[in-house]
């Protein structure tokens, strides 16, 4: 649907513009802008927030290219943000690597484990897949228990704060702008790379696997691309995450994280990345905001040692209601309220081309 | 000998649970993720129907056995069915979404200690010496034989009577079933029933021999592969599948390594999916139709 009245797309290059119409362009700089002072604006609790939305997001964005885009469910995304975290992790606390070593090192352990996770994906489909990738979350868990084990890190392992051109970077505000430039390349990766001949073959393989077959895509090519791509990324996000936290340990990746991840792009709206912005967002904040409630009600201290059990609850709750009520997910809203705005004063949606 | 026994009664846990994956998933394809719960909810409620029904054990077993069974229905009747019609993947994330609410809300009602129900109930749980010197617990060995009952009687049921054969055949063809005018929604909640107190049972039975807490959970993810080592939609294989997978388990802890209790049952999984996909005896047409 076309978002300002008189406009036409007259030529290819005009369609696929990321940036369209005026009032993008100035929203967008709007954004730029808010992001940019919000270091200084927000509390250090808001700062920390953030910096664990662009973290989930990061994750979030890769899992959607993946299951949102090329339709292939995985239910083993904390085993690649495991595998991202212990690359970096093992390479600081045995070699001393530092942050510029750890990073693509952690990135080509998430390609190579994509191909294996993307391997039974050219042969199972649907529910069988999951099954794969949930088995395979399991044995890369194991694996870095075991090295916890074998060498003696049974807490986990502790790593230094990352250095950038001699800055280490320690302050809460410099990490945003980190983590901020990295969510901001995924993003600005996925978005291209959807508009491209890998995402249109992508949408293909996900609608129609025989069909995308028979117009002369590969897919198991584009289908091991779309897992080596989203777990490099993931792999990459659980690098950021061990630095950020300062810490590696395997509680930390547990089954509930994987279906955290899948979580957020259902609650955001599946195939699209905005929804698994939504997503993210929505992910990270909850357990603060069934946090405030329980502060909220008259007995706060009845419920203080159960926030953990309310939280586990409220979320299996809410993602119920997600998949029964709303499967378009949070972007499914989003998309009626903008509509409506859109089409004032009229009703209906003109019929899509 | 000791070893064997251990063999046997993990395989009775796994095929004991692994027959409830098996009994949703034929009828409906869907694969039933929130199976560990539904099994520890039973359980739990054990401990509520032993504090009630005091001074009677068995009462209060049997009871919180056939709550299980409600509780199966009662999901079927008020989540599964309304994703009738939506993608199977839908169907599964539901049951994986009900999975964490049922332990959050667990936690809330019966706190996150340890329990004992077999205190609860008043029984003892003696250690029996079986010949060749292995020593198995009463417990134990009720559950070997409780799952060759439960075997038998499904079997009976599937084969023998006029639910089972309805079953059956909506697991076959849902359309043709109901165009027979077999109800499939009251099949398909017969199915969660069965399957949740089945489950239900291993839970109870578990809990039992060594303690009642949130790890029960997942016993009953880890007794999945054996499921799907035997075909997802085939009881025997179920029993297979279990027994191969418990063997794997024992042996390589046993031989090779404690800390591989919780991923054995996933690797024996993986190398099913690369080798046989769709289990030992399931029918090879499942992998198209999912």
């Amino acid at each position: 649907m076309p978002h300002a009245s008189g406009y036409f797309r007259t030529t290819y290059a005009r369609d696929i513009r990321l940036v369209d119409t005026r009032t993008q362009l100035g929203s967008l700089a709007v954004l730029v802008l808010a992001l940019a002072v919000l270091p200084w604006a927000g509390s250090p609790f808001l700062l920390d927030l953030a910096n664990q939305f662009l973290l989930a997001s990061i994750g979030a964005v890769a899992l959607m290219l993946l299951t949102g885009y090329a339709g292939q469910v995985s239910l083993g995304h904390a085993g690649l943000l495991a595998a991202g975290a212990f690359t970096a992790g093992i390479l600081f606390k045995e070699f001393g690597a530092p942050f510029w070593v750890t990073l693509p090192a952690a990135a080509v352990t998430g390609a190579m484990l994509g191909v294996v996770f993307g391997l039974p994906s050219l042969r199972l489909r649907g529910l069988y897949l999951a099954v794969s990738t949930l088995a395979l979350h399991f044995v890369v868990i194991y694996l870095g228990g075991e090295y916890e084990a074998r060498r003696g890190f049974s807490t986990g392992i502790v790593i230094d704060p990352p250095r950038i051109g001699g800055l280490a970077v320690v302050d809460a505000r410099i990490w945003y702008f980190v983590l901020l430039a990295a969510a901001t390349l995924t993003l600005l990766l996925a978005l291209n790379l959807l508009r491209t001949r890998t995402g249109r073959a992508w949408r293909a393989i996900r609608d129609h696997e025989t069909v995308a077959e028979a117009l002369g895509i590969s897919v198991p090519a584009y289908k091991l691309a779309a897992f080596v791509v989203s777990s490099t990324l993931t792999a990459m996000a659980g690098a950021l995450f061990a630095y950020y936290r300062g810490f590696v340990s395997v509680e930390a990746f547990s089954l509930f994280l994987s279906i955290q991840y899948v979580a957020m792009v259902i609650i955001g709206g599946m195939g699209s990345l905005l929804g698994a912005l939504f997503g993210a967002g929505f992910v990270t904040l909850f357990p603060y905001l069934i946090e405030f409630l329980l502060q909220a009600l008259p007995t706060p201290g009845r419920f203080a040692n159960l926030v953990f059990a309310v939280n586990y609850g409220a979320f299996g709750l809410v993602m119920l209601l997600f998949l029964v009520f709303e499967p378009q997910g949070l972007v499914g809203i989003w998309r009626r309220i903008r509509d409506w705005f859109l089409l004032w004063p009229l009703k209906q949606k003109p019929l899509e081309r | 000998m000791q070893l064997l026994v251990n063999i046997v009664v993990l395989a009775a846990i796994y095929a004991l649970i692994a027959c409830g994956y098996v009994l949703i998933y034929r009828t409906s394809r869907v694969l039933n993720l929130a199976h560990g719960e539904l099994m520890m909810l039973a359980a739990y409620l054990l401990l509520t129907t032993a504090s009630l029904i005091s001074g009677h054990p068995l009462a209060a077993a049997i009871a919180a056995a056939l709550l299980g069974l409600v509780v199966g229905v009662l999901v079927y009747r008020f989540l599964m069915r309304r994703m009738t019609g939506e993608r199977v993947l839908a169907a599964v994330l539901a049951t994986v979404a009900l999975g964490i609410l049922l332990r959050g809300a667990i936690v809330l009602v019966w706190s996150a200690q340890q329990q004992y129900p077999l205190q609860s109930l008043g029984w003892q749980n003696a250690s029996l010496a079986l010949p060749g010197g292995a020593r198995v617990s009463a417990a134990s060995a009720t559950l070997v034989l409780g799952t060759g009952a439960v075997y038998l009687g499904l079997f009976a049921f599937l084969r023998l009577t006029r639910w089972g054969i309805r079953l059956r055949a909506v697991g076959q063809n849902p359309l043709l079933a109901a165009q027979r005018g077999i109800r499939l929604h009251g099949i398909y909640a017969l199915a969660w029933g069965l399957s949740t107190f089945t489950g239900g049972l291993a839970g109870m039975l578990i809990a039992l021999d060594s303690g009642l807490d949130q790890t029960i959970a997942v016993i009953g993810l880890k007794a999945f592969p054996a499921a799907l080592v035997g075909g997802l939609d085939s009881l025997a294989g179920a029993l297979l599948g279990a027994l191969i997978v418990a063997t794997a388990e024992v042996l390589l802890i046993y031989y090779v390594d404690p800390l591989l209790a919780d991923v054995v049952p996933f690797l024996v999984l993986i190398a099913m999916l690369i080798v046989r996909p769709w289990g030992l005896f399931g029918t090879r047409e499942e992998l198209d139709r999912v």
